[in-house]
């Protein structure tokens, strides 16, 4: 099909596309790489009656290093994520992630403040920002906030964004040398939505003992979920097989999933604890600043 | 509600003004406005990669973009890979190897292994195979366009 006739402003700054989600608030989307966007207005299963393209902000399209964090412009194309030597660098496990979303013909146009704000649990940003503990700011009329994930995604396509705030700019910790990390999912083909997607960073000390474990799920839940128990198992530990087959059990326990057309509930939450543990093997196979 | 843009688009080099409505796909004022129906449509939701072209010299899904999207910038489409009526090395290597039945997805496999081996003069098969599956072709099982890609790519890097 074809999307209903709106009305389209293409402003050039923030403070302009804020002046309009102002101005129309609920009837307003903003339109940025558009592709979850326009797949739900071409089947009409949106018809928002104003679309505001950000594609024009330039200053949204960045990335750079600042302290020990990245900061990454809402606007900037997935495809630039993957190929960012910086990002590369200073944290790999963005890179991986990233590598899993869509085709590179969607990743050339999708966008990683898109991705966020689309808030789809199966997605593969939204899980890696919660495994980062990446911050998210977002700036309204009244000025800016800055969320966490947790504050962030709420449940099923919905974030705690006002309908007058834009998402501008995500915050991400530039990880310590040595830290283990990996990005493992089960899709049914490559580019589809993850039925289960996990992202695990493992900060480790001397002597090969895991400082403090995290590992975030996608595709389980409502939003990407952080498996708290299972990381509460592997911190302070040198890391075992059977350590790993325990945090595995662990995370599936915190999974809520409910059965869709891709899989059972049962299926997901079996598949959550093999992932989560393929996810701890790979990620003690692969050191950040190593090979 | 149905206000019309006027808007300018380079297309295979050739500068392009026409008015649009808003909600106007880039694939349809392609094929419909500028009449270049070597594009084809196919899902319409970004899954089949029958719509790819490349835009801004990258290769994007027409069927999820507004043709008023594309003011100031360059596409290119299926229409602008020969040149002076030569066919480019990966159409020959499409036809010398059968990479195509009922040619639907053709277009989209072509701009997609176009973008691909510019920057990727020495492929691998699993490369290739990982590019194409971002296009769906339900006639030749994919083998003879892989055979199709990395028989053009051969070809590039001896010129």
């Amino acid at each position: 099909m074809k999307p209903s006739a709106f009305e389209y402003f293409a402003p050039h700054t923030v403070k302009e596309a804020v002046e309009l989600l102002e101005k129309y608030e609920d009837e307003a989307k903003i339109l940025a790489g558009g592709q979850s966007l326009v797949p739900i207005m071409n089947f009409r299963l949106g018809r928002p009656e104003v679309l505001i393209d950000i594609n024009n902000i330039k200053d949204l399209d960045y990335i750079k290093e600042e302290e020990d964090h990245l900061l990454i412009g809402a606007l900037t194309r997935e495809r630039d994520l993957e190929l960012s030597p910086l990002v590369k660098e200073k944290c790999p496990i963005l890179v991986e992630a990233v590598s899993f979303v869509g085709h590179v013909a969607i990743r050339n146009r999708g966008t990683i403040g898109g991705s966020l704000v689309h808030a789809d649990p199966s997605s593969e940003l939204p899980t890696v920002i919660c495994c980062l503990e990446g911050e998210m700011r977002v700036v309204g009329p009244s000025g800016e906030r800055t969320l966490e994930p947790e504050e962030f995604f709420l449940t099923y396509l919905t974030t705690s964004l006002e309908p007058s705030e834009i998402l501008v700019e995500i915050k991400i910790p530039t990880l310590p040398q040595n830290t283990r990390w990996s990005f493992v999912e089960l899709s049914r083909r490559v580019g589809d939505f993850a039925v289960v997607g996990v992202a695990t960073l493992l900060f480790m000390e001397e002597g090969g003992v895991c400082k403090e474990a995290r590992i975030a799920l996608g595709g389980v839940a409502s939003t990407p979920i952080r498996a708290e128990e299972a990381e509460e198992v592997l911190a302070g530990q040198k890391i075992t097989d059977a350590l790993i087959e325990k945090a595995g059990e662990e995370a599936a326990e915190a999974t809520e999933t409910e059965p869709d057309y891709h899989a059972s509930a049962e299926y997901r939450k079996e598949m959550a604890r093999v992932f989560v543990q393929k996810g701890l093997h790979e990620a003690l196979s692969r050191v950040k600043g190593g090979k | 509600m149905t206000e019309r843009r006027r808007i300018v688009v380079k297309v295979n080099g050739m500068p392009y003004e026409r008015e649009v409505e808003a909600r106007r796909l880039l694939v349809d004022f392609l094929r419909d406005d500028l009449e270049l129906i070597g594009t084809h449509v196919g899902c319409e939701h970004g899954i089949c990669g029958a719509c790819t072209i490349l835009f801004n010299g990258r290769a994007a899904r027409s069927c999820l973009m507004f043709a008023v999207q594309a003011d100031g910038a360059e596409v290119m489409t299926i229409e602008g890979l020969a040149e002076d009526g030569k066919l480019h090395p990966i159409q020959e290597a499409f036809q010398e190897h059968h990479g195509l039945q009922c040619g639907f997805c053709t277009p989209g496999m072509l701009m997609t292994s176009y973008e691909f081996l510019n920057e990727n003069s020495d492929p691998s098969e699993e490369e290739v195979r990982k590019t194409i599956s971002g296009v769906l072709c339900r006639c030749t099982g994919y083998k003879q366009v892989i055979d199709s890609v990395m028989a053009a790519a051969a070809e590039m890097k001896g010129k």
